[in-house]
């Protein structure tokens, strides 16, 4: 008896806790539904509607636009292929969101460890130093680097005075630019998520590593990581997942000649006037990002750290 | 003479890290430099002038356009990160429970989609209730705003909160605090960090945002980015340099100031 | 760690009600809402305007015709005026969003210059006004090459000497026209056999080009691209810091085009902006706005006010051999739309 109490109170507590937890994220959860998925039923009905004459859609309805996301009729013979062009740009944005994701990651990962480990006075101080760069428009920032790795540019004209090169590399319109270009922009999204889960990092453990005789970098990859794990997670996200949209670094510095997923969405809603082909484009783009993402967190979230 | 063996280091990431703001601020300083150009350009040098200064400061639209940009990410910043702290503590240190994997998804779903769809969406959303109400204010831009910044707050403040155990609260608990106590004085503090990392990332992302504010704005609610945008296929002058460069300065000051009085209280 | 934190959010918390604070702004005793291009409107000549009328204008930026159209077609956005593209003029009135001010009627209407008087896109200037016009053309670095650079052969059928320096301004229509042009087509055709010979000449050509972004200005002054389509304003720009570029109007044909200021019908300012239309049409502030926009303006006589250099310009004046080449900027049907947007796509997947 006394123990079927006990229990439907722990039950009763529990049920209270689930409860004061709907209202804790109630503020968050309606923000979202007025001004982001809500609106975004309206680009689902859109997106079985016919592409009105001048942009906007006409009532009727059409399952054309989906099925142009898959399947291309072909102007001239009139066959019906996959629509490999659609294929092409998904795939490409999405190797340079992952490329991005990687090299941030690497190169965010020692800054936010240097930012965590100053002493506590002068730590926010460096964070800001970090994102005051972002206070600058990003076309603006975008166009500042092109005066940096032109071919008369910093870089080229610093390596040629000091000899190391005689002919000035082609950096502008590369690959390699796009990346670099993708890398600054995407940057502070690594680094705070990142800080914000090192900045309690519980040296005691380092110590007790070091004790044992683990070398630092067997530290590094056996207790810090594990221990900055979240953090690492949620700014794989957060750079992930905005860059498979990104196009104005794209093009300035990589020419612009391949679409990106960003601009073929714009496209249909802009000159392409075919509002539900970009409707279904995009709602197609958010069901594969969102399966990945819950893969991703399961997968990586069942490791973390859950005891309370 | 051996060195102090110091067990926070990491061979190599200081000197990472080093490049890193190097290579974060020599952009920044050619920007800088550039919007004292003589000529049209922003990137090719004719010569030192101040006068890209003076029309920034006589355009009574740039600098409107920058207040604005301002206030918007200011007020839509602190309402998001106030809003996803609540849903970081309601989402993290817990056992499953049923909505758990929907209201993940469900905050982190402005981050999936291109902005041009959103935009799209609330220009149609938003243009009805602005025939209806007849309010055609700021609060469209703020809300709009508010919604996309969440994710950005979000995620750094979850993370911070994952690897916080509960031992401490449970402390407190223990010792009768009330459990606005618990929070106000052993959870925030703790938690500090991951909201001020979210908050500055949510504030970075509205100052940039162009697409959404393109399509929700009314008349005369030009940002910074989008009166940048609209000289896009035109010519852009080093007019935005000139008021990045002041930008700059003011963002400098603000953190100096911050870093001198924190200094004085501790 | 605690006294730290209150003071940042004390900090920040004064920021936000600052900021708060800042948003009540004076009104003059009339409005004007004006939705325009960016960086195309005059400072001075607003001054001007809102001087002698007493009129406070707000002008409000976009970057697309799309953007404008999609905006205003949804109601509520609040503007009085917008100055779209001629070929996006008759989708504006048949969609009903203009309201008919008759400016053709107006005290100024006599300077509008002849052949812009009675446009196709609205006979007899019902509705709209001349802000800007110009051509979509080729730019050549002529150090880097010297041939002939009145052809869309130094886009479509490279010279040696600029293969690889070639860039392509992304305008979907713009690029299209041109190589349907350049096929001997007509403008916005349905023709299959003209269009699959431009996906040809497409798809041969972009092998050569660098790149295909808007930047040409900062590209071309250092030199990254040594030749692009463009606008023949932001050729000008061009030569202005380098004489070594030059406009090139291009014999297979080129495309004229217009930005027109119109007035809407949900406006709620109509006479101010009655006024705004008539003002346009005055040969002196038709000039100040060239001045700063630096596009030819369609009102005669306002030549005299604009500087020196614009005067005789050769890209803002169109040589009277080319101009028999010009054809005017329209709407294609949305079928052939449809097709343009096809071939673009496999041009730039």
């Amino acid at each position: 008896m006394a123990e079927r109490d006990a229990l439907s109170l722990i039950e009763a507590e529990r049920r209270r806790d689930i409860r004061s937890r709907w209202l804790l994220s109630t503020p968050a959860l309606l923000i979202i539904l007025f001004a982001a998925l809500g609106p975004l039923f309206i680009v689902l009905v859109y997106s079985f509607l016919t592409p009105g004459d001048y942009g906007d859609v006409k009532w009727t309805f059409s399952t054309e636009g989906w099925v142009s996301v898959f399947l291309q009729r072909d102007i001239f013979d009139d066959t019906l292929t996959i629509a490999d062009a659609h294929l092409t740009i998904f795939w490409r944005s999405i190797k340079l969101s992952l490329m991005t994701t990687v090299v941030t990651l690497i190169v965010g990962f020692p800054t936010a460890y240097f930012i965590a480990t100053r002493s506590e006075r002068t730590r926010e101080l460096w964070l800001f130093l970090i994102t005051i760069p972002f206070w600058t428009n990003l076309l603006i920032r975008t166009l500042a680097m092109l005066v940096v790795i032109r071919n008369e540019g910093l870089i080229n004209t610093m390596l040629i005075r000091f000899g190391l090169i005689d002919q000035p590399l082609q950096m502008l319109f590369t690959d390699g630019a796009i990346l670099a270009g993708m890398v600054y922009v995407y940057l502070p999204l690594m680094v705070l998520p990142l800080y914000a889960s090192m900045e309690k990092l519980d040296f005691r453990l380092i110590e007790a590593g070091y004790d044992l005789y683990a070398t630092p970098f067997r530290v590094l990859t056996r207790i810090i990581i594990p221990l900055v794990k979240p953090g690492m997670i949620a700014g794989s996200i957060l750079v992930f997942i905005p860059s498979l949209g990104a196009y104005v670094t794209p093009s300035i510095l990589g020419g612009g000649k391949n679409l990106m997923i960003g601009n073929l969405i714009e496209l249909q809603f802009g000159a392409g006037r075919n509002w539900p082909l970009g409707s279904a484009l995009s709602i197609a783009l958010m069901l594969i990002v969102m399966v990945a993402l819950l893969a991703y967190v399961r997968n990586a979230g069942s490791s973390g750290v859950k005891h309370g | 003479m051996a060195r102090r063996f110091d067990i926070r280091r990491q061979t190599g990431f200081t000197t990472i890290a080093m490049i890193v703001f190097f290579a974060l601020y020599l952009p920044i300083a050619v920007l800088v430099v550039f919007a004292f150009n003589a000529g049209d350009s922003l990137s090719v040098w004719e010569g030192f002038s101040l006068h890209w200064f003076e029309r920034a400061m006589e355009n009574g639209a740039v600098i409107d356009a920058s207040l604005r940009s301002l206030q918007i990410a200011g007020v839509a910043a602190v309402v998001a990160t106030i809003a996803a702290t609540m849903a970081a503590l309601a989402t993290t240190r817990t056992e499953p429970y049923p909505g758990l994997t929907f209201k993940y998804a469900f905050i982190n779903q402005p981050l999936m989609i291109p902005e041009i769809v959103t935009a799209v969406a609330l220009l149609i959303f938003f243009s009805r209730i602005k025939i209806w109400t007849g309010y055609d204010g700021l609060a469209y831009l703020i809300v709009a705003h508010t919604a996309f910044c969440v994710p950005f707050a979000y995620l750094p403040i979850r993370a911070r909160l994952e690897s916080m155990d509960l031992t401490l609260e449970r402390a407190a608990a223990d010792l009768y605090a009330t459990p606005w106590n618990t929070f106000r004085y052993v959870t925030l503090p703790l938690l500090w960090p991951g909201i001020l990392a979210g908050f500055m990332l949510a504030f970075v992302i509205s100052l940039d945002d162009v697409v959404i504010t393109n399509f929700v704005k009314s008349g005369g609610q030009d940002t910074l980015p989008t009166y940048m945008l609209g000289q896009m296929r035109r010519a852009i002058t080093p007019e935005m340099n000139a008021i990045s460069a002041v930008f700059l300065l003011i963002s400098i000051a603000i953190v100096t100031v911050f870093f001198f009085v924190n200094r004085k209280r501790a | 760690m605690t006294a730290k934190t209150g003071g940042l959010k004390a900090g920040l918390m004064a920021l936000t009600f600052a900021l708060m604070a800042s948003t009540g702004i004076a009104h003059a005793e009339g409005e004007l809402n004006i939705y325009n291009w960016g960086n195309y409107t005059s400072p001075e000549m607003i001054k001007k305007f809102e001087d002698k009328y007493n009129v406070k204008v707000t002008i409000t930026d976009y970057d697309s015709n799309d953007t404008a159209l999609a905006k205003v077609r949804q109601g509520g956005s609040g503007f009085d005026m917008v100055v779209p593209s001629q070929n996006y003029m008759p989708i504006w009135i048949s969609e009903g969003l203009l309201l008919e001010t008759d400016p053709g009627k107006m005290e100024n209407a006599k300077n509008i210059a002849p052949e812009w008087a009675n446009p196709d896109f609205d006979p007899g200037r019902k509705y709209s006004v001349p802000w800007a016009m110009g051509i979509v053309g080729v730019v050549v670095n002529t150090a880097a090459y010297d041939g002939d650079i009145n052809t869309w052969g130094i886009i479509f059928d490279t010279p040696d000497a600029l293969k690889g320096k070639v860039n392509v301004v992304p305008e979907m229509t713009d690029v299209i026209d041109a190589a349907v042009l350049y096929n001997g087509g007509t403008k916005c055709t349905g023709d299959l056999e003209i269009l699959k010979k431009v996906r040809d000449t497409l798809l041969k050509a972009k092998p050569n080009w660098v790149a295909m972004e808007y930047g040409t200005i900062e590209k071309m002054g250092s030199g990254d691209i040594m030749a692009s389509s463009d606008w023949n304003g932001s050729a000008f720009r061009q030569r202005l810091a380098n004489p070594k570029v030059k406009f090139g109007y291009p014999k297979e044909g080129y495309v004229n085009w217009s930005d027109n200021l119109v007035v809407l019908k949900d406006a709620k300012n109509v006479e101010n902006a009655k006024l705004f239309q008539n003002f346009m049409m005055d040969p002196e502030n038709a000039g100040m706005n060239s001045a700063f926009h630096r596009y030819a303006n369609g009102i005669a006589g306002s030549d005299a006010f604009m500087p020196a250099d614009m005067k005789d310009a050769p890209e803002i004046k169109i040589p009277d051999e080319f101009k028999s080449v010009g054809v005017p900027s329209q709407t294609c049907p949305p079928d052939v739309q449809a097709l343009y947007t096809k071939i673009w796509t496999e041009l730039q997947k």
